[in-house]
C-alpha cells in the first residue's frame, strides 16, 4: 500500500461518489432542465476524477496518454451534449417547472 | 499549409494510439493520414494561424485553474441539492446578452456557464444572445459578469 | 479496489436506466441515454484495468466517440426530420 496507490483510490472513489449523485439527481429532480444540471456537472467531473484517479495508478506511459485524451474529450462533449439536450427542448416549447408545482 | 499540419496532427495521434513503431504500422498511418487531411483539411485549421492565435491559447491555458475550481464548487452544489430531503431548488430563465462576437468566444462561454455553479446554458446564438437555465432565483441566477470579463479577455486580440 | 468502483458505476447507471424507462419526455430518455454512456466509458477503462487488458482504453476511447456523436445525430433527426 504505497501512498500513489492511496491517492489514486481517493480520486477513484470521489468520482465514483460524484457519478452516483449525478444519478440520483436525475431520478430526484422535477423536470426535465434541472435534471440537465446533474447531467451536465456532476458526470464530466466523476468520470474527470475516476480516470484522472487510473492515471495516478498507472504512472507516465501510453496508457496514462491515451485516458487523458479521454478525460479531455469528455470534458469538451459533455457540456456541449446537454447544451444540445436543452436547446432541442427550447425549441419544442417545454416551459420550465416552477416552485409550487407538483413534482 | 493546412493540409501539411493536419496530416501531421493525425500521424502524432496515429502514433499515440498505436504504440508500436513497425514498419507496416507506420506505412499505413503516413497514407491514412495524408488521406484524411486530404479529405477534410480545411477542418482542423479553417484558416490561417497568426500570432494572436498563440496569444489567445495562451491566455486559455491561464484561465482553466478557475475553471476548474468552478468545476468542483458546482460539484459540489449539485451534491447537496440532490442529497438534502428538500430539495431546496427554485428554477428561473435568464435570458441575456453577452457581448461577445467571436464563435469561438460563445463557445467557451456556453460552455463555461454550463460548468459553474447553478447555470447551464439552454440557448446561444451567433449574435451573442444567451439563454440560461437558472437551479437558484435572485443573486445567483445572473451567471457572473465576471465569466464574460474572462472569457472576453480571452478572446481580445481579434478586434484588433 | 477497481471492481468496487466498477459495481458502484454499474449501481449508478442501473439508478439512470430508471429515468430511460420512465422519462415522461423523449429528451429525458436522450438524456438518460446519453448520462449512461458517459458511464460506460468509465466502466470500460476500469475493466482494462481489472483484467490487465489495455486495450480495452481504444474501445473507450471509440465509444466517447460514438456516443457524443449519437446524441447529437439523434437531436438534428428530431429537430429537422431528417439527417443529411
Amino acid at each position: 500500500m504505497d501512498i500513489r496507490t492511496i491517492v489514486s483510490g481517493v480520486f477513484l472513489f470521489t468520482g465514483c461518489f460524484f457519478m452516483f449523485v449525478a444519478s440520483i439527481g436525475i431520478i430526484r429532480f422535477p423536470d426535465f432542465y434541472s435534471r440537465i444540471h446533474p447531467a451536465g456537472k456532476g458526470d464530466t467531473m466523476g468520470q474527470a476524477m475516476v480516470l484522472i484517479g487510473l492515471m495516478i495508478y498507472e504512472g507516465f506511459s501510453f496508457v496514462s496518454l491515451k485516458l487523458l485524451i479521454i478525460v479531455i474529450f469528455i470534458l469538451i462533449a459533455n457540456p456541449t451534449a446537454t447544451h444540445a439536450l436543452a436547446n432541442a427542448a427550447y425549441v419544442a416549447g417545454l416551459k420550465p417547472w416552477k416552485k409550487g408545482d407538483k413534482r | 499549409m493546412s493540409f501539411v499540419l493536419t496530416s501531421i496532427v493525425m500521424f502524432l495521434f496515429w502514433m499515440l494510439l498505436s504504440e508500436e513503431f513497425t514498419f507496416i504500422l507506420i506505412l499505413s498511418g503516413l497514407v491514412s493520414s495524408l488521406f484524411v487531411s486530404f479529405i477534410s483539411h480545411d477542418l482542423l485549421f479553417g484558416r490561417a494561424i497568426d500570432k494572436s492565435d498563440i496569444v489567445r491559447v495562451h491566455r486559455f491555458i491561464r484561465y482553466l485553474p478557475w475553471l476548474l475550481w468552478q468545476i468542483i464548487i458546482s460539484n459540489f452544489d449539485i451534491a447537496y441539492r440532490a442529497l438534502h430531503p428538500k430539495m431546496p431548488i427554485d428554477p428561473c430563465i435568464v435570458r441575456f446578452n453577452s457581448e461577445l462576437k467571436s464563435e469561438l468566444g460563445i463557445a467557451i462561454l456556453a460552455n463555461s456557464i454550463t460548468l459553474t455553479p447553478g447555470t447551464v446554458t439552454v440557448m446561444a446564438n451567433e449574435k451573442g444572445d444567451f439563454v440560461v437555465h437558472s437551479i437558484v432565483k435572485g443573486d445567483k441566477a445572473l451567471p457572473g459578469i465576471d465569466i464574460q470579463a474572462k472569457v472576453k479577455k480571452i478572446e481580445g486580440v481579434m478586434d484588433v | 479496489m477497481f471492481d468496487v468502483a466498477a459495481i458502484i458505476i454499474v449501481l449508478a447507471a442501473a439508478l439512470v436506466l430508471y429515468r430511460a424507462i420512465r422519462g415522461p419526455m423523449v429528451c429525458d430518455r436522450v438524456l438518460a441515454v446519453n448520462v449512461i454512456g458517459t458511464k460506460t466509458v468509465v466502466l470500460l477503462a476500469l475493466i482494462g484495468f481489472i483484467y490487465k487488458r489495455p486495450y480495452f482504453l481504444d474501445i473507450a476511447l471509440v465509444y466517447a466517440l460514438i456516443n457524443f456523436i449519437a446524441t447529437i445525430a439523434f437531436l438534428k433527426y428530431r429537430e429537422m426530420g431528417r439527417l443529411d
